[in-house]
């Protein structure tokens, strides 16, 4: 993180350089109230072509997430962040393949599986 | 930045197997960093039981009929706003500034705690009409989900109060500054996992 770095290779005593990441609050504070603000509006308007707003959201909440990530959390592409980003990357695809793969499989069954009332009827002849 | 550019020198003219152990808020901060991805894992796990279940609800109530979308923008603002406040009250710890550190943890205490009153209220409104967890595999899965989020919060605070008592008696030593750097790193997180709830959980209830 580029705060630590600064506190970390700084000798004791060398002035923090707090404004920039101050700034870095404010501006990622201006983007998540405009996204936040955004998704609620998408999801309740009438411009959007109907079937088309969940992918919006989906957008919009990734972008927030990158948003807070960055301007939050101060994740980068910094050298000395090689690691973390390895782990988000790898947390990441966990994350990817738990939903989609459960969705996914889930649906699958759903489709698969007998209309109820034939079930009754099955059960009620045996 | 001339601190940044001289760590940075000195990591690129030390070969790798001499440069010794990271400094220990790194170690920590990294370890911390993989608490939380493994902590957003088990989040992960149960959207999927939510979207899996959120059509589910055996006649019950179901998402529309419960959510009102005014409270979940209360609730957000409250959490984002408290998750600016921690940022501003880890540059506090930072720069070893014990007035504006009470400051800015008491706003984002205040704002935390907030934010779990609105979630207690809808809960225990949702509870009063019928709607608790056995009522459905939907409202199951909700109150798991926004429940297990919840507690994080809840875990948050009670973390915070600890943080400004060792403030109070220790001072700003390293380990202190160090936990308070993996609080922040914890509050954001869960500000992450929020986003995903009121996209799927309140927005995705209104489609």
């Amino acid at each position: 993180m580029s705060v630590e770095i600064q506190a970390q290779g700084a000798a004791p005593g060398v002035h923090v350089h707090t404004q920039d990441t101050r700034r870095s609050y404010l501006i990622g504070l201006g983007y998540a109230v405009v996204l936040t603000l955004a998704s609620f509006w998408a999801s309740s308007t009438d411009l959007v072509y109907a079937p088309g707003v969940p992918i919006l959201l989906g957008v919009l909440a990734i972008a927030q997430m990158g948003i807070h990530l960055v301007f939050f959390l101060h994740i980068s592409s910094a050298p000395d962040q090689t690691n973390n980003i390895l782990a988000l990357a790898f947390g990441i695809f966990v994350v990817g393949l738990l939903v989609f793969g459960s969705m996914i499989i889930m649906a699958n069954l759903n489709h698969n599986m007998m209309p109820m009332d034939r079930l009754m009827q099955l059960q009620m002849q045996r | 930045m001339s601190a940044t550019e001289q760590a940075l020198a000195t990591a690129d003219s030390v070969p790798l197997s001499l440069r010794g152990p990271a400094p220990k808020r790194v170690v920590a901060g990294y370890g911390f960093w993989l608490f939380l991805l493994s902590d957003i894992v088990i989040f992960a796990a149960l959207f999927a039981a939510y979207a899996v279940l959120s059509g589910e609800s055996a006649s019950g109530p179901t998402a529309a009929d419960l959510f009102d979308k005014k409270h979940v923008l209360i609730e957000t603002a409250c959490l984002l706003a408290s998750s600016v406040t921690c940022g501003f009250g880890s540059l506090a710890v930072l720069s070893g500034d014990r007035n504006s550190t009470y400051f800015w943890m008491s706003i984002t205490f205040i704002l935390g705690a907030a934010f779990l009153s609105l979630e207690v209220s809808e809960f225990s409104h949702m509870l009063s009409i019928g709607a608790g967890p056995s009522r459905s595999a939907f409202l199951s899965a909700f109150f798991t989900l926004v429940g297990t989020h919840g507690l994080h919060v809840t875990m948050g605070l009670c973390w915070l109060i600890v943080m400004l008592l060792q403030v109070a008696t220790l001072g700003f030593q390293p380990m202190v500054s160090r936990r308070f750097f993996c609080f922040g790193l914890f509050w954001h997180a869960l500000d992450i996992v929020w986003i995903g709830v009121f996209t799927i959980v309140y927005l995705g209830a209104h489609l």
